[in-house]
């Protein structure tokens, strides 16, 4: 785990650099400073934790976090929200075919793979049980994505929902698959 | 599941390598002193100088508007409006009491929205200021001559009055719409009938070009949406006014997932002077309306409250062509029209683009019909008809759009927490500004008018946590100041605004710094009860109802001893104040007053309640610092028993 960690960490240090070096360029002080500032980055131990304080704490969700950092999405899961995140697991990442998950994570990528992120997050905050009553979410990628219902299992853009885990600005659904937008 | 739940140690080693990035960053721009000081140096202004911009900021739940001068972020005043303000007596003194006043009886808060410059030509002319109160809905009007609140109209047939104060070009109007739809008329139904039962009003109340008085010439009866924003057309679309919706589902209950099953809600196009015209002509209907409508007068320094009874009702099916409701994606918040008048910005708040909708569009669609059927008779223009152009993956959650005269649009995107420039017509982003915290709306002088001033704008953020020292759980909202006279925007200042701001309305200091009133002229005080000279100070009695004519001058009231009063009596103190000079108030506090001081102006007559309970002698003061002998400015009130027969007396120096 540790291992994760500190490539998690590095690849932020990393990240850091190379938008300093992009931005020095213009003269725009504030944007640079924007990069590691925010509220994910406040040091608040009393509050419920959030979407994203959930993720970076689960170790199956090791490649999602160092997706959303490779994306710098961290302060979009920390606002006040609601937030809906849908995570797939380490296991969901890894039944993409090989090599798309490195693919994602090259820095031209970011784009592409803020999207995907994005296709994973609902604004709103409705628990498993609640879910059932949708026919469909609208996502933060502004593309829909099916609510179906089997049994008692409830399926959002075809991943099934494992577990859920409610949080400060919130709630992270567990899913079984990564969730590709349609476009 | 377990497995879920975070682990400390882990967390706090993330945060820790983070920090130290962090670390690694601030010293670099240790390195860019040259820069970070030439930001300083941007919102300098010098002791004794003056700011160049106005800002009137709402104040949300604290019910009123704060003034603050840009770029130094400094707040001058805190002018009462809907709530009580024991600092001056607003809303306290029996001359303001009736402002408060309501179909529903006194009512001594509000929850103020948005702020709107009166214009002339599209252009601010600085005269007043209106602003909504929310929650049970008023327009009020704030004189820019004397900062104070002047005039406030009940908005009947509303509930949630939040698309609202905007005005039209010529301050023809200022426009109120309902967010919450409500029986109209109000009537003991299940609240399970919303659906067709419940009606939404637009509501356009005239400004009167000479004083300012407002009047509501006319209601549009509407769907039972929820009107959420509101913005008058510019320049050639000059006459018609935008107003989003939502709920359009018009659901009743956990609208968070009912009123969001719909792709798109609308925002529906009023031609008001096509309604004008035909409310002109006689057309509309009187109905039955119960609404309080209050004054303030300058001379008479006193409010009077006057509750009106019928209003024009106009149903808009009987108007052909002059509302037509236009698809917006994902319940959209704020509409904006540009400068030029041309594009009509939806700000859907679920979603990550921002729709533009075209006028020239809008009015081709209506003139061959191309339309997608009707909501209760009301025509729906085709999507794609009307559709300019989407600002794709702009950001997340677009609230508000403002414009800086220069081509350009400033987006406000709550979720993703950031302020986005893009280019109106390429509809390309431009540059990207994070936002501390979750920023509401943005303000650009002017930027609501057909002519902004487009060098700064400030960013109204909703939520604070760590950008100032922490002052427990309650915070102050934070706002932050951006020079946007380049291509990229460049954040100059944070500071904290006062209660609530939902939007403001800023404009060019010299446009109104001149006509600001120093003093009230004492001979042209008309009030009823004014102690014109020390002369003619008095105490009058009239069964248990006493009348203290007082005055006040550096540094002693006149009377100053006063006997005869008692138990159980209802005693006024009208007080006026003899200065006649620039910045010297006085102020008036009695011990054991149930209500609040009076701060009282120079020239200006102001009347204090007292029901004296218990026996004994009661000091009186001056609580405002007015002179070297200010400590001295007191007196005393005997209070007997109720029985007693003790004549009254007054004196001062005696």
């Amino acid at each position: 785990m540790c291992a994760a960690v500190c490539v998690i960490a590095f690849a932020a240090c990393k990240n850091d650099t190379q938008s300093n070096a992009d931005t020095t360029t213009t003269t725009n002080v504030a944007s640079e400073n924007s990069a590691r500032q925010g509220q994910a980055f406040i040091k608040d131990d009393e509050g419920q934790p959030t979407v994203l304080d959930i993720a970076i704490g689960s170790e199956s969700h090791s490649t999602l976090v160092a997706a959303v950092q490779a994306a710098e999405l961290e302060n979009a899961l920390v606002n006040a929200g609601p937030l809906m995140v849908f995570a797939p697991t380490n296991e969901a990442f890894d039944a993409l075919p090989e090599g798309t998950v490195e693919d994602l994570l090259k820095p031209e990528n970011k784009p592409k793979l803020a999207y995907i992120l994005k296709h994973h997050v609902t604004p709103g905050n409705y628990d498993k049980e609640f879910l059932k009553k949708f026919k469909k979410l609208g996502q933060a990628s502004n593309q829909n994505i099916a609510v179906t219902v089997e049994g008692d299992d409830v399926y959002v853009g075809g991943a099934k929902i494992l577990a859920s885990v409610p949080a400060g600005n919130g709630i992270v659904h567990v899913v079984d698959k990564v969730i590709i937008p349609e476009q | 599941m377990k497995r879920l739940f975070k682990s400390i140690s882990l967390l706090a080693l993330v945060a820790g390598v983070f920090t130290s990035c962090n670390n690694s960053e601030s010293s670099n721009n240790g390195d860019r002193g040259a820069l970070a000081s030439n930001v300083a140096e941007k919102v300098y202004v010098a002791p004794g100088e003056h700011d160049d911009y106005y800002a009137f900021i709402s104040g949300g739940y604290s019910g009123n508007l704060t003034v603050y001068g840009l770029p130094s972020g400094r707040m001058f005043k805190e002018i009462p409006v809907f709530s009580q303000f024991p600092t001056s007596g607003y809303g306290y003194s029996e001359e303001t009491k009736p402002m408060l006043n309501t179909s529903h009886g006194f009512i001594p808060w509000d929850d103020s929205h948005h702020p709107d410059i009166s214009q002339t030509n599209g252009k601010l002319d600085g005269r007043w200021v209106f602003i909504n109160g929310n929650n049970t809905p008023r327009i009020a009007k704030i004189d820019l001559k004397t900062f104070e609140t002047t005039e406030i109209i009940e908005v009947p047939n509303s509930g949630g009055n939040h698309s609202s104060s905007f005005v039209t070009e010529n301050t023809e109007y200022v426009v109120a719409g309902t967010r919450f739809s409500v029986p109209i008329p109000q009537q003991d139904i299940s609240i399970k009938e919303y659906k067709g039962k419940f009606k939404g009003t637009l509501s356009f109340i005239s400004v009167d070009p000479e004083d300012g008085r407002m009047a509501i010439k006319f209601q549009l009866l509407m769907p039972g949406f929820d009107y959420d924003l509101g913005h008058p057309g510019r320049g050639k679309s000059h006459g018609w006014f935008f107003f989003t919706t939502y709920n359009t589902e018009e659901a009743h209950t956990l609208l968070e997932v009912n009123a969001s099953q719909n792709d798109k809600d609308f925002i529906a196009a009023i031609n008001w002077k096509a309604i004008e015209e035909y409310v002109n002509n006689g057309g509309g209907k009187m109905m039955p309306a119960k609404y309080a409508h209050n004054v303030y007068d300058e001379h008479t320094h006193s409010a009077t409250s006057t509750m009106m009874d019928e209003v024009l009702m106009v149903d808009p099916t009987e108007v052909p062509g002059a509302v037509f409701l236009l698809p917006t994606p994902k319940s959209p918040h704020g509409v904006d029209v540009d400068p030029s008048g041309e594009y009509i910005i939806g700000n859907g708040k679920l979603s990550a683009d921002l729709t533009i909708h075209s006028f020239d569009n809008m009015i081709n669609a209506i003139e061959n019909e191309k339309f997608d059927g009707d909501a209760y008779g009301i025509p729906i223009i085709q999507f794609e008809d009307v559709l300019e152009g989407t600002v794709t993956q702009a950001g997340l959650g677009p609230l508000h759009t403002e414009f800086d005269g220069k081509g350009n649009a400033y987006t406000t995107f709550f979720i993703s927490s950031e302020l986005v420039k893009w280019n109106l017509e390429t509809r390309e982003v431009i540059d990207r500004q994070p936002n501390y915290y979750s920023v509401g709306h943005v303000m650009i002088p002017g930027g609501n008018s057909r002519e902004p001033f487009g060098k700064y704008a400030v960013a109204m953020n909703k939520i604070t946590k760590d950008r100032y020292l922490p002052t427990g759980p309650e915070l102050e909202h934070s706002a932050q100041l951006f020079d946007i006279s380049g291509e990229k925007m460049e954040l100059l200042l944070d500071f904290p605004t006062h209660g609530e701001p939902h939007y403001a309305a800023g404009i060019p200091a010299d446009i109104i710094k001149e006509n600001s009133q120093k003093i009230y002229r004492l001979e042209d005080n008309k009030h009823k009860y004014v102690t014109p000279t020390a002369g003619d100070a008095r105490v009058e009695r009239n069964g248990n109802e006493v009348h203290i004519y007082m005055s006040m001058i550096r540094s002693h009231f006149t009377p100053d001893n006063i006997e005869g009063i008692k138990v159980g009596d209802k005693v006024y103190f009208h007080i006026t104040n003899h200065e006649q000079d620039f910045d010297v108030p006085h102020g008036f506090a009695m011990m054991g007053a149930n209500n609040a001081e009076l701060l009282i102006m120079p020239g200006q007559t102001k009347t204090l309640f007292w029901e004296p309970k218990q026996v004994g002698v009661w000091p009186f003061y001056c609580t405002d610092f007015c002179s070297a002998l200010h400590q001295e400015m007191q007196g005393y009130i005997r209070v007997s028993p109720a029985s007693s027969n003790l004549e009254l007396s007054w004196s001062l120096g005696e």
